[in-house]
């Protein structure tokens, strides 16, 4: 088993280090970083000095090589855009959007498997109808469209929930059901398939010849089967959260991590993106490896690989 | 475009019978901004949204009449030119800063001093370079060094160069001051949330300026980046001042006139198009035949674009600058809207059947479209090609640009120096390379005698006119949202001064 998690560990880094690089390299094509943060109205000797300030005119593989260094000891840099340091920064960001994605993959997991279980128990009945309505509207739908009709609703007309900003837990309310939302129909339509699946199989059929009674046949023998690659989609659906919550961020002016890795592109804060990169592939890589973890307990056949 | 529309349509339909939240009742003033500011501290702060929280903040030595355009006494009573590059300021007696530091000298000589050292890397140096340092004379006086003739000072020490208080930020430095900001100003700050949220409160010791006292008890500034979150929040009543709002969702605003005013003003930022006259793109290429570039500017129908689109107060402009800046003279050779003729100017030029051209844009997708569709239209095809701002002007400072829709802000300054003297003085960014023009802007820009730049400005202009090196476009145009309780007038020079704030 140690030998399992330093080889996982070990091939952690090396994605961690290749999308670190990438990301590096296409954010030096996006364009000069210097014009990026002299701004829009910089005269040529603003830009010159800042590319004299921050050593733009070495070679990328030199800066990436001095940004490694530092990142090895724990020192992410400070933002080009904010002038202070990327951990300070990100600290306070990540905590809203690590609230926002648990709040939303909760609730999305707390939708979606009691409805994919009844769809499944239930084939072609009303029910299972509605989730596959349900599953097709949440897929067509853009979110910040969505987000904006909650607003309009809950908002400007019944004047119960808060529009923007994060300060309390009623801010949460309505960016978690937009996103949690977005992550429903896939966990739905798995589950569902899961359940149809493992319901035909042979040993239900055996469960319930000896007379079990559907509630436990359902639960006990056949969502814990069932249920094996909704924890791997949970895991995929909770790491895209994160990095993939801008638009719900921006919607909501959440000022999470999501909306600072964007704004960090258009600004070409070359530090913070470079340090939520990072960031949010060791949660992809966590979340990954929880999932292993998780369905090995849940199916001990998993176990032996 | 078209789904915004829809969404604004949909939250209108939606609010329209929504009541008002009252915020003149408590005396907090709520509006927002879309862009984080990368930090509140003005001299490390490059962005728009900065200006109004800096000018509400802190005080220059001077004041620009918005309105009349007078210089008058700010935190210096009075001024007087020594020399060229040399200026003597009486400064006012008994201004404290908020945290109760008295205002003189040393302040004065402290922060000049400090921003123009380029070790302490101000981020925008152009607004400070200009300087050389300033010493002290008495308590009461200090001289402002130039290091050459700089028409602008006084400009800039009206806008971008405030005082800080020399005993304080020598303590707290710029890390300090973009949270804890001190400063002479109308308003003083209670919070700072970074990037995130402002709460300002009344300065009640003001001393008696020409910005004027603060009228509303506090303001909060928030940052929304979506405008229709920031239109909800209007609804909402959480907001009472939108800026910058889109014309399509300031038209509807403006037709649901029982509860917002929809202003507009002109913006001192304009449009143009920029071309490869002098060949560094492409040596033959055919932007370096003039009558190419003339046939394109008669190929451009630039009013029907400003009623189509960019709409508002803005408007056709014959030279690249805003109207309301120095120097600036629109009485230039006129380029008519004429398809045919423009044709038979590519004719001349050798392009019977037109040529293909990669065409660039950095902002405003839709009038960038407007005008290729223009251009295709007399045979000139137009690959496009839309990139990040800092992409572009990489671009185009590599020489790889031979044709581009630009706009320019000149950092609200009101003269042209910030505009022409920054593209016709032979940088990287100057596609003509003309030495006379060339000749004519520095010599404009550094001499001090009004009515000589002025009509040495006028010479390039007609020039740059002339030869069609540029196709001026339009001015833009701000609009602003206001609550029926606001009480606020903008100008045209885009600068949001919080002490104009009122309740009706």
């Amino acid at each position: 088993m140690a030998v399992f998690i330093l080889k996982r560990l070990g091939l952690a880094l090396l994605v961690a280090l290749t999308v670190s690089f990438i990301s590096f390299s296409l954010l030096f094509m996006a364009g000069d970083p210097a014009v990026a943060i002299a701004g829009e109205n910089a005269s040529s000797e603003d830009i010159a000095l800042v590319n004299e300030r921050y050593g733009f005119d070495r070679p990328m593989i030199v800066q990436y090589g001095d940004w490694l260094g530092s990142a090895v000891t724990g020192d992410l840099g400070d933002s080009w855009y904010f002038d202070i340091p990327v951990t300070e920064l990100i600290a306070d960001r990540l905590t809203v959007t690590m609230k926002l994605g648990l709040f939303a993959i909760t609730l999305a997991l707390a939708v979606a498997i009691p409805l994919g279980v009844a769809a499944a128990a239930n084939p072609n009945s009303l029910i299972d109808r509605f989730a596959l309505f349900l599953s097709v509207v949440g897929q067509a739908i853009p979110s910040f469209w969505f987000g904006l009709i909650l607003i309009v609703i809950f908002s400007i007309k019944l004047r119960l929930l808060p529009a923007s900003g994060n300060e309390t837990w009623a801010h949460f309310v309505l960016p978690t059901v937009v996103l949690g939302y977005y992550a429903t129909p896939a966990i739905m339509r798995l589950t569902r398939a899961g359940m149809m699946e493992v319901l035909s199989s042979d040993y239900i059929r055996t469960a319930r010849a000896k007379g079990l009674r559907t509630r436990k046949v359902m639960f006990k023998h056949a969502l814990r089967n069932a249920i094996i690659p909704v924890v791997s989609l949970a895991a995929v659906q909770m790491g895209f959260m994160l990095g993939g919550s801008i638009v719900v961020e921006t919607v909501f002016a959440l000022h999470g991590a999501g909306y600072l890795a964007w704004e960090s592109i258009a600004r070409n804060d070359l530090p913070t993106m470079q340090a939520l990169i990072l960031i949010f592939s060791t949660f992809y890589i966590l979340f990954t490896f929880l999932a292993d973890v998780l369905n090995a307990w849940l199916d001990p056949r998993l176990r032996v690989g | 475009m078209t789904f915004r529309t829809l969404m604004t349509g949909t939250a209108l339909t939606l609010a329209v019978a929504a009541p008002a939240f009252a915020n003149k009742a408590d005396d907090i003033l709520h509006m927002a901004v879309t862009k984080e500011l990368e930090s509140v501290d003005n001299y490390y702060n490059s962005a728009r949204e900065g200006i109004l929280f800096t000018r509400g903040v802190w005080d220059g030595l001077l004041y620009r009449d918005p309105v009349s355009g007078e210089m008058k006494g700010n935190l210096a009573t009075e001024w007087t030119w020594i020399d060229d590059v040399t200026v003597e300021f009486k400064l006012r007696e008994g201004v404290k800063f908020h945290n109760g530091e008295a205002f003189n000298a040393d302040d004065v000589v402290y922060t000049i001093n400090y921003v123009v050292n380029p070790d302490n890397g101000v981020k925008v140096m152009t607004n400070v370079s200009w300087m050389k340092g300033a010493e002290k004379v008495d308590d009461y006086t200090v001289r402002v060094n130039l290091n050459a003739p700089f028409p602008p000072a006084e400009d800039y020490l009206a806008s971008v160069v405030v005082m800080y208080p020399n005993e304080y930020y020598a303590e707290v430095g710029p890390s300090g001051m973009a949270t804890k900001p001190i400063g002479t100003g109308p308003f003083k700050v209670d919070k700072v949330e970074p990037g995130k949220r402002y709460e300002l409160s009344a300065n009640p010791d003001y001393y008696d300026s020409p910005k004027g006292k603060a009228k509303v008890g506090k303001i909060e500034i928030k940052t929304i980046p979506d405008m229709n979150t920031q239109v909800a929040e209007l609804f909402n009543g959480g907001l009472d001042f939108l800026w910058n709002v889109p014309a399509d969702q300031a038209e509807k605003l403006a037709q649901m006139d029982n509860r917002f005013d929809v202003v507009n003003a002109q913006a001192i930022r304009v449009g143009y198009i920029t071309m490869d006259a002098a060949g560094a793109a492409d040596p033959d290429g055919p932007m370096t035949k003039q009558k190419v570039r003339q046939a394109i500017y008669h190929a451009i129908d630039r009013q029907a674009i400003v009623d189509a689109l960019v709409k508002g107060s803005s408007q056709v402009v014959n030279a690249g600058c805003a109207p309301i800046q120095f120097g600036c003279d629109l009485s230039v050779t006129t380029y008519d809207y004429d398809p045919e003729k423009a044709r038979a100017l590519l004719a001349e030029a050798g392009y019977p059947d037109g040529f293909e051209i990669d065409f660039y844009a950095y902002r405003d997708r839709p009038y960038a479209e407007a005008l290729m569709g223009f251009l295709n239209e007399v045979g000139i095809t137009t690959n496009f090609n839309y990139l990040k701002y800092a992409a572009l002007r990489e671009k185009r400072e590599k020489k790889e640009v031979a044709i581009s829709f630009q706009t320019w802000g000149s950092y609200s300054l009101p003269d042209v120096s910030a505009i022409t003297g920054e593209f016709f003085t032979g940088g990287p960014l100057d596609d003509a390379h003309d030495p006379e023009i060339m000749d004519w802007v520095k010599k404009a820009g550094s001499i001090t005698d009004r009515a000589e730049r002025q009509a040495l400005y006028s010479m390039a202009h007609a020039k740059i006119a002339d030869q069609a090196y540029w196709v001026p476009l339009w001015t833009y145009n701000v609009n602003y949202v206001l609550s029926k309780e606001v009480d606020f007038t903008p100008t045209d020079d885009e600068v949001i001064r919080l002490a104009d704030f009122a309740w009706k």
